[in-house]
């Protein structure tokens, strides 16, 4: 289905009823290639890169809520690609170019808007720090700007250049960086993979996973038995119980975090800032909420709300980087569950059982990772071969020690990151 | 959050640190084998439900306690001192 100018028109003067949906909505078959456990941002990119990248269309993605409610609907929509550590680098500039082509190859709007995201230096320490960060992107072949104090107040002049415990020493800008609109990329993914002939089964809660001599043959679900030649569990936020299923036990903890928007008010924020010694960073939505999270409430939950510390911490991030926002109101917040794993990177790695994958660990990293994590999972799917730039994002290096991945330097132990 | 702490009373989540799985208590043998230590050090139940966990006392009497929550609610039943542990 195609959209138009033409047809908003027509539809607003005829009361909206003539819009369908976009995607089928089948009941499960007995049997496919391909199942796809969840149906968020990384479950339906991967089906819909298993369709366009490799022709594997007998694909069902099942998903135990709807499509779109969870956390790709429970993020604050940050797209960046301005990591160091190898693995880490490669994986993210990739993904970042599948962000750049995403609306041409979809053929949907999904409002990505590369308005620069800008992470603050308050040292001589973490400038040099930054120099050498923004060297590695540079080498990765992505972009990054080291900027003075005065580039800085020329691109945000509202914040506080004058605080006496965080002055301003610079920054470093990734221009290409910038946010999407979360629920497009879902609904855009959703539709690709669907008019590609993928089965998209909504209110299918997994229960089970059938396992045959260390081979996988299907699962169970509420909606039935389903067989499959081969099963990728992705379900960040859920993947310890899913895995679990499969008699796995994961390097995985699941925290909350939280974020929050104000009301809408005149456009103030340039693009995405990022203040890391208060945990902060903030964006302004096209419809004028300044959209801002901070850290974990760091105890574990899979309760999807946070706790008020947590608030307060934010709340005097923001105070403390810029004031002017002192009386912009909140208007909600809301957790998203998270897949924390030791050192703060993901996972995309076959198992121990025959066809059965796994892709979890995304930490508080996964709405960018959307259309890379797809990518590289179906190509692991359906050529049984590690994708280079995600490559790895191996399972076992926490069991030997190789090929950690620690972006943020504190140590590959749970409860660090 | 509140916890009630075996030695102070019932107090702010913000007095406490957060360590993780109590089964940090349960360290393998020196020779146990790197599966063993694997699944110490790194694999969690990570259950959605009743939990135990280490919380540290911090800004209080610096006990370390074992809490009993569920993570599904955020619900507290039980605070007790490591020290008293009697699994």
């Amino acid at each position: 289905m195609g959209y138009s100018a033409f047809k908003v028109i027509k539809e607003g003067l005829f009361g909206q009823r003539g819009w369908k949906p976009v995607w089928r909505d089948p009941d499960p078959k007995p049997k496919y290639d391909v199942v796809v456990i969840g149906g968020g941002g990384h479950g339906l990119s991967t089906a819909y890169y298993l369709a366009k990248e490799h022709g594997i269309t007998n694909v069902a993605v099942l998903e135990k809520g709807y499509i779109g409610g969870g956390n790709v609907g429970r993020n604050t929509t940050i797209v960046r690609a301005n990591y160091m550590l190898p693995g880490n680098s490669e994986f993210y500039s990739h993904s970042l170019k599948l962000w750049e082509n995403m609306e041409q190859d979809l053929n949907y709007n999904t409002m990505m808007s590369q308005r620069g995201v800008m992470m603050l230096c308050h040292s001589d320490g973490q400038r040099d720090l930054f120099a050498r960060r923004g060297n590695s992107m540079v080498n990765q072949g992505d972009d990054a700007e080291l900027l003075t104090p005065e580039q800085v107040r020329a691109e945000a002049p509202m914040i506080d250049f004058d605080n006496v415990r965080f002055p301003i020493y610079g920054g470093l800008m990734h221009r290409r960086g910038g946010t999407a609109r979360h629920d497009a990329v879902a609904w855009g993914y959703a539709r690709g993979a669907d008019q590609r002939g993928v089965d998209l089964i909504q209110n299918c809660e997994v229960t089970g996973i059938d396992i045959e001599g260390g081979v996988v043959k299907g699962v169970q679900t509420t909606r039935g038995g389903i067989r499959a030649k081969k099963v990728a569990i992705v379900v960040a936020g859920r993947s310890s119980l899913v895995a679990g299923m499969a008699g796995m036990r994961l390097p995985i903890e699941s925290h909350v975090l939280q974020a929050f928007v104000s009301e809408g008010l005149k456009p103030i924020m340039p693009g995405v800032i990022s203040f890391g010694m208060g945990h902060f960073y903030i964006s302004q939505s096209d419809k004028g909420g300044l959209v801002f999270g901070g850290d974990l409430d760091f105890y574990k939950t899979y309760a999807a709300r946070g706790n008020l510390p947590m608030k307060e911490h934010v709340m005097d991030a923001a105070m403390t980087l810029m004031p002017s926002i002192a009386k912009a109101k909140v208007l909600r917040s809301w957790g998203g569950i998270m897949d924390m794993s030791p050192d703060g990177s993901p996972i995309i790695d076959k198992t121990e059982t025959d066809g059965l994958f796994l892709n979890c660990g995304w930490c508080y990293g996964g709405f960018k990772a959307v259309p890379g994590s797809g990518f590289s999972y179906a190509h692991l799917i359906a050529t049984g071969n590690h994708h280079a730039p995600a490559a790895r994002y191996r399972l076992d290096r926490f069991r030997t020690g190789v090929g950690l991945m620690d972006e943020e330097g504190t140590g590959s132990q749970h409860n660090l990151h | 959050m509140r916890l009630t702490c075996p030695i102070c009373g019932e107090r702010d989540r913000r007095e406490f640190y957060y360590k993780g799985d109590a089964i940090e208590l349960d360290r393998p043998n020196q020779d146990a084998g790197l599966a063993a230590w694997d699944d110490y050090l790194h694999n969690r139940d990570n259950s959605a439900g009743e939990i135990r966990d280490l919380w540290h006392h911090a800004a209080g009497c610096g006990a370390w306690l074992i809490v009993t929550r569920n993570t599904l609610t955020h619900a507290v039943s039980r605070c007790e001192l490591v020290e008293k542990d009697t699994r």
